[in-house]
Order: structure tokens, then C-alpha cells, then sequence
């Protein structure tokens, strides 16, 4: 095992500040939903809200850190690999077989992680966004007479927002799991953490391939 | 460039966090504080009526009174006879029935049904004098009635069964002495005690009224700002602000909170955004009935029933009358949830001689409104239901002659026969009765705006944004969060989670099975 460097400072900053206000905006959103009570439902709104709002400010400062350093190509998704990914985690796994690719700085996605992904920042995460901007502010246009903007109800709004929250529980899930899958059990966390991570010394088949633009 | 990245970052985030965060207005910043001071100022009356010399005298009848206001008052008397208080009928358009005159005079409600036949005892609360039946000269200034008003002296009162005279024991020269504007006291000995006792009809207006504490109502409250009924009903030349809608059914010349309280009262936005759809007293008026129970259900069909040959009564432990031989059954509540209804400022009503389906409850004054329909918010509402006769062939409500002023005149509180009731008062509303009768269900819509709780009592978001129970449950048509979901979204989200779960369980499992067989092996 060696340790490199995978996870630089602001991306590290970036996931755990995301992770934190995904959580809160997860509770106090199905709070909201009437699925659980914890805050009580004023106090949820409220957070939620503020949440949504700082959610909103990071995912802006995130896009201009993916475009300023170039890593938003890490995201491009590819099907190369994706059969040999899909064949690891189906079976390779269970036998302690090596992770198809290798991975390194240049390329931190395998094709799987890709393409989840690539769904979520592309649809998911616009989808909630707006439909969250729609549910907070789709008062105004009717409040001050725009009529042409006018926005009858909520429950378009609503309930696109309520299947975006019901896929990003899904994901969490799954995300929560996937974080055992390194070369190690713990070794995903400890490289979220400290930015370095374990990785195994001995190269996989496909050790050489890098992301497209690198 | 990282770092200066990084602390833009943080400062943004911090600045976002204390906006957010710190309260945006403070109190003494409102237009609420603005108000409490505007009307914390009680102003004293300009003149001493005791002194004026057309009072110096010993009135014999109450019309001199009202001879010796108009002497100075010269033009008031003609502004009170145009105005319904007077005229008690007024030109109102419905929809679906045209432009109509409707009022006291001509419309029957579920109450004491309506004062055809029952001047004597229902004019009592007429701005006039001797109002006892339609011959009533509405054109004489000298029956205007100026103190039921404007008595400050608190003496003034009418009698029973005299048409709108004063009682005898009434020193008139004493109240002409001690005139002003009209006080709670006024208008609450008529409004609070319509229907023929202390809050029958509207639930959020007796006589704790007269002296409430902040809880029970933050405007009128003696140990609060004390306003009078006035402060909102304002008057310009006696035509005053403000509709029942158990008569009117405009939109026009309503009382708005918002005149004073702005349509974006609050300093959260998230609470301002309610105001579109959402009147204030919804969230503000709790419950009200708050001191003394108010009637919710009137059973005539019971009435009539002797002990001995002798008419009699049954009171509960409040001492609210649950049954008597001349109304029948009651049903009374205190501290009650409102129930909500769409209201765009406009309603329908049952007049005279409308047939109707006497299978269905029948809604005297039916109030329109939906969550479409963009002049409408959910405004909360007392409904009184009650079982009253009708004509059983014609299919229309039947006045009865209830009152008896004289030995086997018919008033149904003298010989308990429906039947001749029903004949003497449909006589005076020139309709035919059939001779057959029967009790119909109806319902009445009395909007809720009195009784303002203090803002620590206001209605919490979770009584109506909750799946069950929710204050707006009865209210279909747009979609509010926590109270609505799609059962397909939710199942079909559920079991993605559930899936989603499992298959994390079973891959888990695999892996720690087949890695404890590896280190066996």
C-alpha cells in the first residue's frame, strides 16, 4: 500500500460542506413532507431554507472551481471500463479482486461513479435547485401583479422536488455503502478526510488509463 | 489564488449565515409599534352636550330628543336615513339573481327566521322608533333613534317589545346630556345579542366584549389599546365600513386588516407569502367563543313540547338554555376551531320565496370563493346549522309569526300551533302556504373577525401543514405542503429507498462472508 494525494483542500471543503447541508436539507425536508417529525415544522422551514440558500452559494463556487481548474472533465462520463466496473461489483468484489482501474489525482472517477454523477449535477441537483427556488419564491410574481409568470400551485413544483428528494435518499444510501469499497474498508473516508488515500501498489490491467483532456 | 478563493468563500457564507440569522426588523421598527401609539391616543370631546340649552328640559318623548339633536345637527338625520342601520334593506347585486334589494326587512335567516310579523320584539334593535310593522314611515326624521348610538352615559335602553322605543324607566334628559361618539357599549347591545341572546349569532362578538383582556381580543382589550368598534368601522356621514355577509353579498365597503397591518405585515417572508391566499384572521383568530359559548345548532322541530300544559326550559352547566318549548334544541360551544370556507368578498342568498331541495342542507348565504379564483383567501368561519320550517309542498322556507303581542294572534310563542304560525307570517310576506309543513336543514356562514388572539397564540404552522387533523383538511383544489403528497411518489420513493437498503444488506453480507472464508482459508 502507498498513500497519495487525491482530494485537495477546497475539494475536501466542498464534499463535507455539501454532505452536511444535504443531510439537513434531507431532515427538515421530509419534515416538511410530514415523514418525520424532529424540528417541528416552522423551525424546518426555516432551515430549510437557509440550507437551500447556502446549498445554492457553494454549488456556484463549486462550478467555478470544477471550470477555473479544469476537473469538471473528471466528470465527463465515458462507457469505457463501465462493464468491467459493473462485472467488480457484481462479482470481483466477493473474490478480493483488484479494482479495474487504478486510481490517481488525474482520474478519481471510476466509469460507474461517472455516470451517477454526471445525473446528478446535470439533472438531479438543477432539478431540485430550481424547483426549490420555484417552491420559495413562486409567490412574487402574483404578488406584484406579473400575471404572465404567474404560477397557479405548488404541486408540479412539489412534487418534482419530492421525487428529487426520494432519488438523492437512494443515492446517499448507496454513496454511504460505496465508501467501504476502497482498497481498504475505511480507506475512501481517510482520503475524504485527510486527502491522501491507501491504494494498492501493484498496477491493475488497466493502470494506464487517464481521464480524456489530461 | 487558492486562498483568496477560499477566504471569499467563507466570508460569503458568513455574511449569508448572520443575515439569515439575526433578526431583520426589530420591534420598535414595525408599523405595528406606529399603531399601538396611533391608537393608544384616546381624543376628548370638543363640546359638553349637559351645557347646550336645547337639552335644559324635561323630555316626554324620545322622538323630542331627536327633534332637539336635529336643531343643531341639522343635515345628520338625513345621512342616518340613507344608511342601512335605517333602512335596514339595501341594493345588492347576487349572482345569478340580479340586482335586489336585501335586508332585515326582507331576509330570513336560521336564527328567529325573520322579523315579518315579529316587529314588536326584532325592531327592538332598529334605529328607530315604533318600527312595529311594514307601514313604518321611513321618511320621518323624528323617529330617528340618535341614542342608541351615541348614549354615553350607558342608561339607554330599549324595551322589550316596544319597536325600537326606550324602555320606560329611562331618564332621557340625562343620556341627551351625555352624548359622543358610539362606544362598544353602542353597538355591542344590538350586535352582541342578536339571534335573541349574548353571542347566539356571531360567536366572536358578545358581551366579554364589552371588557375583554388581550387574550380574548388585542384591539379591543380594556387592559390593551382599548380601540372601539369605530377605530375599524369608520364612518363617512353615518355610512359605516364593514359587511355581515348573513346580508350583504358585495365586495365593497369591507373592514381590511390590512388598511392598517399592510399586506406584508410580518418581518418573515416565508409568513408574508401566506397573505395572497391566506386572510390574517385564519392564522390570528385561534378559536373564538373564547368567554361564552356561542350557538352553533338550532333544532325548531323540537319546539313545542309542555310540562303540566306549561312551555318550559333546560339549561346546561353554563347555564345556556339547551332546550325550551318556544325555540327548541340548542347546541352551544366554547373555545371553538373556526371552520375554513374560499371567500372572495362575495355571496349568495336565499330570498323570499326561493324553492330549494329540502334533501340537502340548504346554505342561506353561501360564500364564493376557490383557491383559483384570484381575489379568494381562506378565511375562517362560524356555520351555524339549524332544522327550520318549510313548506313541505311549495318547497320554500316559511316565515313563521313567532312573537305574540295579542290573545290568539298566531304567534307560535303563545300557542305552539305551526300551522296558524305559519299562516299569519306568510301572510305578510304575501306568499301562499300549502298548509303542509316540515323542518329542512340549512346552514348560515358567519365570517370569524373578532377576537384577535395576541400573537403568541396564532394559529402554529404545523395545525394546518400536517398529513392528519389539519385546520384545512375540508379545503381540496391546490396543494400544501405537509398536508399533500402523491401516495405514487411516495410508495414508488419508499421502495427505491427500501430496494436500495436491501441490496446494500445483501452485498454487505456477501462481502463479509466470503472475506471471513478468505481468512479462513
Amino acid at each position: 500500500m502507498k498513500l497519495e494525494y487525491i482530494y485537495r483542500a477546497f475539494e475536501r471543503f466542498w464534499h463535507w460542506a455539501q454532505a452536511a447541508l444535504i443531510l439537513m436539507l434531507g431532515v427538515t425536508g421530509f419534515e416538511i413532507h410530514g415523514s418525520i417529525r424532529f424540528f417541528g415544522f416552522e423551525q424546518a422551514v426555516r432551515y430549510h431554507n437557509f440550507a437551500a440558500i447556502s446549498f445554492i452559494t457553494l454549488v456556484v463556487f463549486a462550478i467555478f472551481w470544477h471550470f477555473a481548474t479544469g476537473e469538471w472533465r473528471q466528470y465527463v462520463p465515458t462507457l469505457q471500463h463501465l462493464r468491467a466496473y459493473l462485472n467488480y461489483y457484481i462479482s470481483g468484489i466477493f473474490q478480493n479482486a483488484p479494482h479495474p482501474t487504478r486510481k490517481h489525482s488525474l482520474s478519481k472517477l471510476n466509469p460507474l461513479q461517472k455516470l451517477v454523477y454526471a445525473g446528478l449535477k446535470l439533472l438531479v441537483i438543477p432539478v431540485m435547485g430550481v424547483t426549490g427556488l420555484l417552491y420559495m419564491f413562486y409567490r412574487y410574481p402574483q404578488r406584484h401583479e406579473v400575471i404572465s409568470l404567474n404560477i397557479g400551485g405548488l404541486e408540479t413544483v412539489a412534487l418534482l422536488h419530492t421525487v428529487g428528494a426520494f432519488a438523492l435518499l437512494s443515492f446517499l444510501a448507496a454513496h454511504l455503502y460505496l465508501i467501504t469499497t476502497g482498497a481498504t474498508v475505511t480507506s475512501n473516508l481517510k482520503a475524504m478526510i485527510t486527502g491522501y488515500e491507501e491504494l494498492p501498489e501493484h498496477d491493475s490491467p488497466a493502470a494506464t488509463s487517464t481521464t480524456k483532456g489530461h | 489564488m487558492k486562498r483568496i478563493f477560499l477566504i471569499v468563500f467563507v466570508l460569503a457564507l458568513g455574511i449569508l449565515l448572520l443575515r439569515n440569522v439575526l433578526p431583520q426588523r426589530s420591534e420598535d421598527q414595525t408599523p405595528l409599534a406606529e399603531l399601538k401609539a396611533r391608537y393608544q391616543k384616546k381624543p376628548v370631546s370638543p363640546v359638553n352636550h349637559s351645557l347646550f340649552a336645547a337639552l335644559q328640559k324635561d323630555f316626554g318623548k324620545p322622538q323630542e330628543v331627536t327633534e332637539a339633536c336635529i336643531s343643531c345637527h341639522n343635515e345628520r338625520h338625513k345621512e342616518v336615513m340613507r344608511s342601512s342601520h335605517w333602512n335596514w334593506d339595501r341594493t345588492e347585486y347576487i349572482a345569478g339573481k340580479g340586482i335586489r334589494k336585501v335586508g332585515k326587512r326582507n331576509i330570513l335567516n336560521n336564527f328567529c327566521i325573520g322579523i315579518s310579523g315579529n316587529e314588536l320584539s326584532c325592531n327592538k334593535c332598529h334605529i328607530g322608533f315604533g318600527f312595529s310593522d311594514a307601514s313604518f314611515d321611513f321618511a320621518n326624521a323624528n323617529n330617528v333613534d340618535c341614542l342608541a348610538c351615541h348614549d354615553n352615559s350607558n342608561t339607554y335602553v330599549k324595551a322589550n317589545g316596544g319597536a325600537g322605543m326606550p324602555d320606560s324607566t329611562v331618564d332621557l334628559k340625562q343620556v341627551a346630556q351625555h352624548v359622543g361618539k358610539p362606544m362598544r357599549t353602542n353597538c355591542g347591545t344590538c350586535h352582541f345579542f342578536g339571534g335573541g341572546g349574548n353571542n347566539v349569532k356571531h360567536g366572536d362578538l358578545e358581551q366579554a366584549i364589552f371588557d375583554p383582556s388581550r387574550e380574548v381580543d388585542v384591539h379591543m382589550a380594556s387592559d390593551g389599546v382599548d380601540m372601539q368598534c369605530t377605530a375599524c368601522h369608520t364612518a363617512v356621514n353615518h355610512q359605516m365600513l364593514g359587511k355581515a355577509y348573513s346580508l350583504s353579498s358585495m365586495n365593497r365597503d369591507r373592514v381590511e386588516c390590512e388598511s392598517c397591518h399592510t399586506r406584508l405585515p410580518h418581518s418573515d417572508n416565508v409568513l408574508n407569502n401566506h397573505t395572497l391566499k391566506v386572510a390574517c384572521q385564519t392564522c390570528h383568530i385561534p378559536i373564538y367563543a373564547k368567554v361564552n359559548p356561542t350557538k352553533m345548532r338550532w333544532d325548531w322541530s323540537t319546539a313545542g313540547k309542555l310540562k303540566d300544559g306549561e312551555p318550559y326550559e333546560e339549561r346546561d352547566a353554563d347555564g345556556s338554555i339547551t332546550y325550551t318549548s318556544l325555540k327548541g334544541d340548542f347546541t352551544w360551544r366554547k373555545n371553538v376551531k373556526p371552520e375554513y370556507v374560499w371567500f372572495n368578498g362575495t355571496a349568495s342568498h336565499y330570498l323570499i320565496g326561493d324553492t330549494f331541495d329540502p334533501s340537502k342542507s340548504l346554505k342561506i348565504n353561501e360564500l364564493y370563493g376557490s383557491y383559483d379564483d384570484p381575489d379568494a383567501k381562506i378565511i375562517p368561519v362560524k356555520i351555524h346549522r339549524t332544522k327550520q320550517i318549510y313548506d313541505s309542498v311549495n318547497h320554500y322556507l316559511i316565515q313563521p309569526k313567532t312573537y305574540s303581542s295579542a290573545p290568539d294572534d298566531g304567534g307560535y310563542w303563545q300557542n305552539f300551533d305551526w300551522n296558524r304560525s305559519a299562516e299569519e307570517g306568510m301572510k305578510r310576506i304575501n306568499l301562499p302556504y300549502s298548509g303542509q309543513y316540515a323542518f329542512a336543514e340549512t346552514e348560515m356562514y358567519w365570517p370569524v373577525n373578532h377576537m384577535v388572539s395576541p400573537k403568541a397564540n396564532s394559529v402554529q404552522c404545523i395545525e394546518c401543514h400536517t398529513r392528519n387533523e389539519s385546520r384545512l383538511a375540508g379545503l381540496t383544489g391546490f396543494y400544501m405542503p405537509g398536508r399533500d403528497r402523491s401516495r405514487w411518489i411516495d410508495t414508488l420513493g419508499g421502495l427505491l429507498f427500501i430496494l436500495t437498503v436491501l441490496g446494500i444488506a445483501v452485498h454487505g453480507a456477501i462481502r463479509i462472508v466470503m472475506s471471513s472464508k478468505r481468512k479462513k482459508g
